[in-house]
C-alpha cells in the first residue's frame, strides 16, 4: 500500500477527497509512481509532467520524508517508507502567481 | 418553448447561463472546474447537448472537458495535442527563432453537421482535429508547416490561433486566425493554407503591408455570405468581400478602431458589431464609457449603443472571445467583461442589461439558441 497527496486542483479533477492509497504491489521507482497514478486515474495523464512521457511540468514538486524528490531521474528508487505506506508522497503545487 | 444557453469562460471557471425566449430571467450554474481557466466552451450545433470546454492551468497544463447532456455532467476527453514531425521553430519578439510548445487550447469549434468532430485551435499557433468526439486529437499540419511558419510571432497573449471559421456549406473549407501572424485558408480541408492578410497594414511591423505578422484580433462571418469576412485587428477593423483575398477598412467613425471582440448579426449579414477599446496600452473603454458598436452598413459608419451599459468610470475589458450572438427574433447579444459582468441585449443592441455582475474576469461568451 502506498499513499499519494495530491494537490486540491488535482483531487477535485480526479474526483477524489483525501489522500490516494495505491493497494497492490508498491511501485519501485518514480517513473513507476507516477504511471501507476496515470494508469488508475487517466484524468491525471499530462497535469503531473508534459505528455506523452515527458518531464515533470514545472510548477509541480515532489516531496517525501522532509526530502525534496522533484528533480532526481525518473527511475530513482522511492525512499523506502514511501513503498512502505510509512510516509506518504507528496505532488505539491507551488505557490506561484495570484 | 425556444431557450438560450450562454457558455461563458472565465479566469476561475466556467458558467452556464440559461433563459426561455423572452430573455428575462436567469438561471446562473457554476463555476465549473472552479480555479481553472476556463479559455472557451461551445456546443455543438449537430448535438446541442454536447458543450465542448477548454480547461487549462500553468500549474496543470490542458485539460478538455465534454459533456452530453448540457453541460450537467462533464467526462474529461483528449489533452494529448502533439505536433506533427519535428515541430521545428517560430519567431520570437525579440526576433530569436523558439520551438513550437504546446501550451493551451484557445478555442473549440465543432462541427456544423457532425458531432463527433471538432477543431482546436491551440498556442503556439496550430490547427488540431478530432474526429472521436474529443478523445484523439491530431494536427492538421499543412497549417504549422506553410512556409511562413519560422516567421510568425506571439502577439502579448502569446502565439495563439484564437479563432476557426467552419463554412457550413463547404467542410472542406476552413479559416484560422493567428496572433501575431494573420488570417489562413484552406479550401481543401486542411492540407495547403493560404496567407489572407492583403490590405491590412500593421504599422509596428517594419513592412507595414508584409503577408504575415498582422495581429488579428478577430474575425467574423455570416453563413449567408460566406464570401464576406470582417474582422477587428490590433488597430482597424476591416472587411473582406472575397473571402479574404484583399481587405478594406471599415473603421469609419468609430472612437478607437482598436479593440478585441467583434460579432455578426443573426440575420442581418451587412450588420456588425464591435466594442471599441482605448488603445493598445490602456486595455479599457475611451472616456470610461462602455459602448458597443453597430454598422448596418457592413461597416463605414457606426452608431454607439449605450442603453443599460455603464457610461461613466467603466475601465474594463471585453476580449476578443467575449462578444456573441443568440439566433432569435430579435437577435440578442451577449458581452462578458474582464470585470466579471456578462451583459445582454434581447433587442439587437438597443438596450442592455446584466445578467451577472460579480463573476471571475471572462474570457469568452458563446450562445446556444435550443428549440
Amino acid at each position: 500500500m502506498m499513499r499519494v497527496v495530491l494537490p486540491a486542483h488535482l483531487r477535485a479533477l480526479a474526483g477524489l477527497e483525501g489522500e490516494v492509497v495505491l493497494d497492490g504491489p508498491a511501485p519501485a521507482t518514480l517513473h513507476e509512481l507516477l504511471l501507476t497514478l496515470e494508469s488508475r486515474f487517466p484524468v491525471l495523464r499530462g497535469t503531473l509532467r508534459h505528455l506523452p512521457d515527458g518531464p515533470r511540468r514545472p510548477f509541480i514538486r515532489f516531496f517525501a520524508c522532509g526530502e525534496d524528490l522533484s528533480d532526481l531521474p525518473l527511475d530513482s528508487p522511492l525512499p523506502a517508507a514511501v513503498v512502505q505506506g510509512l510516509e506518504p508522497f507528496y505532488v505539491v503545487a507551488a505557490i506561484a502567481g495570484g | 418553448m425556444t431557450q438560450v444557453r450562454v457558455l461563458v469562460g472565465t479566469r476561475k471557471g466556467g458558467f452556464i447561463l440559461e433563459a426561455d425566449g423572452r430573455r428575462r430571467d436567469w438561471r446562473i450554474t457554476g463555476p465549473l472546474f472552479a480555479g481553472w481557466e476556463i479559455y472557451h466552451m461551445k456546443g455543438s450545433p449537430a448535438a446541442p447537448e454536447r458543450i465542448y470546454a477548454s480547461q487549462s492551468s500553468g500549474w496543470f497544463g490542458q485539460i478538455v472537458q465534454r459533456s452530453d447532456d448540457g453541460g450537467k455532467t462533464w467526462q474529461a476527453v483528449g489533452n494529448q495535442f502533439l505536433y506533427e514531425g519535428e515541430p521545428g521553430t517560430h519567431a520570437g519578439l525579440d526576433g530569436k527563432q523558439y520551438p513550437w510548445v504546446f501550451r493551451r487550447v484557445w478555442h473549440l469549434e465543432p462541427h456544423p453537421s457532425d458531432p463527433e468532430t471538432v477543431y482546436a485551435g491551440v498556442e503556439d499557433a496550430a490547427l488540431f482535429c478530432s474526429r472521436d468526439g474529443g478523445q484523439n486529437w491530431e494536427e492538421v499540419a499543412g497549417l504549422r508547416t506553410h512556409s511562413s511558419g519560422a516567421y510568425w510571432h506571439p502577439g502579448a497573449g502569446g502565439l495563439c490561433l484564437h479563432t476557426i471559421l467552419l463554412d457550413e456549406t463547404n467542410p472542406a473549407r476552413l479559416w484560422v486566425a493567428i496572433s501575431a501572424a494573420g488570417v489562413f485558408g484552406t479550401t481543401d480541408g486542411g492540407r495547403s493554407w493560404q496567407p489572407l492578410n492583403r490590405g491590412l497594414q500593421s504599422s509596428y511591423l517594419p513592412n507595414p503591408e508584409a503577408e504575415i505578422g498582422h495581429c488579428v484580433h478577430r474575425i467574423a462571418r455570416h453563413p449567408a455570405r460566406p464570401q464576406v469576412l470582417y474582422m477587428q485587428k490590433h488597430w482597424d477593423v476591416m472587411r473582406s468581400d472575397d473571402g479574404g483575398a484583399r481587405w478594406q477598412e471599415v473603421s469609419g467613425n468609430l472612437p478607437s478602431d482598436f479593440g478585441f471582440a467583434l460579432a455578426v448579426h443573426a440575420h442581418e449579414p451587412e450588420t456588425v458589431y464591435v466594442v471599441p477599446i482605448k488603445s493598445d496600452s490602456e486595455h479599457f473603454p475611451p472616456d470610461g464609457r462602455l459602448r458597443v458598436y453597430r454598422s448596418r452598413t457592413g461597416g463605414h459608419e457606426w452608431e454607439a449603443l449605450t442603453r443599460g451599459l455603464p457610461q461613466e468610470h467603466c475601465y474594463v475589458n471585453v476580449l476578443r472571445g467575449a462578444l456573441a450572438v443568440d439566433a432569435l427574433e430579435p437577435c440578442g447579444l451577449y458581452m462578458g467583461t474582464t470585470g466579471g459582468q456578462v451583459y445582454a441585449s434581447a433587442d439587437a443592441g438597443e438596450t442592455w442589461q446584466p445578467i451577472v455582475r460579480d463573476l471571475p474576469a471572462v474570457l469568452s461568451v458563446e450562445v446556444q439558441t435550443l428549440p
